[in-house]
């Protein structure tokens, strides 16, 4: 168990490395920041989906609020950092309670429809943002200034600032998950009536839980549209929604953790699959089925087997 | 006589044309344990509902240590002093024993929206959730997984839960369900134990059981209690004979 504990540190301390050892070019900074984004999105989501029992299938719309937030402040020329973030992670949190308020009064398949379905109005409504680019997207003017310096535009200052805000967002949920919150979180994932019997109602919980999720997606969203330094609506699409979950499943939905490294497994796998051949996708799904047969309990299960 | 600690003023509850619990007045004395007991299909189940919320009555009123608690949901309840088991054990699984209690220890002491300090580490919470567990003679099984206890430690764990809530009254919904002989006289002996301690509405198929411990009974046949006093009375009772124990003695 606590061997267990240093396996996630391995992975951020070798994100924290690779540009020291070679791997600093702008080609492998940009897959590794995509990377350590969308694992941001996908530990926020899988401490919904493992930690809370909340398997949403719209959790790329609260990065997409995050991400538009960056963009229609940018079009009004507002750019700097302390300005941008709390209006990005406030859009997403707003988002995220709203949507949440109605759609975690269903559970189950209920659930996981109604968030679809929340998650595709959020798309159409950024693809009707004809001020924005509509469907063809929003190509940002400079990318978000930190109290007026151009910091992010630092490759190797962006690379630490992805990877910071993700172990922060790792050890923020794990945090949460450990809590007298996250407690009840879990108890009702496992067994709601028993929350119920002991005098507290799940409701609030999960709806709390479910906004700072958003709010955590937000901030994903703000370095998304950073680092692309272009958003579109593809970033709220139900596909991505999709790619988060099956990061989460990919990597273990039990541990935090796994939410990283089945996000950097699948961006690299999606990546050189698409270098190797035309029609990557027609190898890479029957990969990522195969992977949710075998690998029960995911990656971060495989390797904790083989650590513990 | 004392205030009752819970009154059921003519509880109706109607399923169609299909009256469950048809005008159901009973009283929960302080200190006793109030047994109650019915045929299959005499509307225990649907009684239960009513009292913790679950079900809202069509008519009557549920009241609970004076208050009028009818139309206050099921946590509310609880925190107002009303615990309950249920007929098939309902403890979280994965959590130890000991995460189980505390769970309804931190829901009785302080606020449950605390996000920073690791709850397995709050030693107040840990420390009476040892007590709860010790009450019901768990105390060595804390560390080991919910759902790895036996049955018979199951049912014991899910009344160290209801104890932890600090309740003023326990709704035990057949704490004998699917015990084994042996579980069901650790469960009865521990149920003597508690009943020094505390109030219980005791809802049981096991009429040796409830013989043993009740202080009062009331018998419920298609949705009307048509019968309550002391064991001596109940077992003596004509009527109660005709429509309830003869199936058994006869």
């Amino acid at each position: 168990m606590l061997r267990e504990a240093w396996l996630p540190l391995v992975v951020l301390v070798a994100l924290g490395v690779a540009p020291l050892l070679g791997f600093g070019g702008s080609y492998e900074t940009t897959l590794m920041a995509r990377a350590m984004i969308l694992g941001m999105a996908a530990v926020s989501l899988s401490f919904l989906v493992g930690g809370a029992g909340l398997v949403s299938l719209g959790h790329a719309a609260s990065v997409g609020v995050g991400a538009y937030a960056v963009a229609i402040l940018d079009a009004h020329g507002v750019t700097e950092a302390t300005l941008v973030l709390p209006a990005a992670i406030g859009a997403a949190a707003l988002f995220s309670l709203l949507t949440g308020a109605i759609a975690i009064r269903t559970s189950g398949v209920h659930f996981i429809m109604i968030t679809l379905a929340f998650g595709q109005m959020a798309f159409f409504t950024a693809s009707s943002l004809a001020a924005y680019g509509g469907d063809d997207g929003y190509t940002l003017y400079s990318r978000t200034e930190l109290l007026g310096t151009r910091l992010l535009e630092n490759r190797l200052a962006f690379h630490y600032i992805c990877l910071g805000l993700l172990a922060a967002s790792w050890g923020g949920c794990a945090m949460l998950l450990a809590s007298r919150f996250g407690r009840v979180l879990r108890a009702a994932r496992e067994n709601p009536q028993r929350v119920e019997a002991v005098g507290l109602a799940p409701y609030p919980f999960r709806l709390l839980g479910y906004m700072l999720a958003g709010a955590m997606g937000g901030l994903a969203g703000v370095l998304l549209a950073n680092a692309t330094e272009f958003v579109s609506p593809a970033t709220l699409s139900w596909q991505r929604s999709g790619e988060l979950l099956f990061m989460v499943i990919l990597g273990g939905a039990g541990r935090l953790w796994g939410a990283i490294l089945g996000a950097l497994a699948f961006v690299l796998l999606e990546t050189w699959l698409a270098q190797q051949m035309l029609h990557w996708k027609l190898v890479f799904g029957p990969l990522l089925v195969l992977a949710v047969i075998f690998l029960r309990g995911g990656l971060s299960g495989l390797v904790a087997r083989h650590h513990g | 006589m004392a205030e009752p600690l819970l009154r059921l003023d003519s509880l109706r509850k109607h399923y169609g044309g299909l009256a469950v619990t048809d005008g159901v007045s009973l009283d929960v004395l302080p200190g006793e344990i109030h047994a109650v007991i019915g045929p299959n299909g005499a509307g225990k189940t649907t009684l239960i509902h009513e009292i913790t919320g679950v079900v809202a009555p069509d008519e009557g009123r549920v009241v609970f240590a004076g208050q009028d608690v009818t139309r206050f949901s099921l946590p509310r309840r609880v925190r107002a002093g009303l615990a309950r088991t249920f007929q098939i054990t309902s403890v979280v699984a994965g959590f130890t024993a000991l995460a189980n209690v505390a769970l309804a220890v931190q829901a009785r002491s302080g606020s449950s929206f605390r996000f920073f300090r690791p709850a397995a580490t709050e030693r107040a919470l840990n420390e009476t959730a040892m007590q709860a567990l010790a009450e019901v003679g768990l105390a060595d099984r804390a560390g080991v997984p919910a759902g790895a206890l036996s049955h018979g430690e199951k049912r014991a764990l899910e009344l160290a839960i209801a104890l932890a809530t600090q309740p003023r009254l326990l709704l035990l919904d057949e704490p004998l369900a699917g015990a084994g002989p042996e579980e069901t006289e650790r469960l009865v002996a521990l149920l003597t134990r508690l009943k020094s301690a505390y109030t219980i509405l005791l809802v049981e198929h096991d009429m040796q059981a409830v013989f043993a411990l009740a202080d009062r009974v009331s018998v419920l046949v298609y949705g009307r209690v048509i019968a309550t006093g002391s064991v001596a009375e109940i077992r003596s009772s004509a009527k109660v004979r005709a429509a309830y124990l003869g199936e058994d003695e006869a």
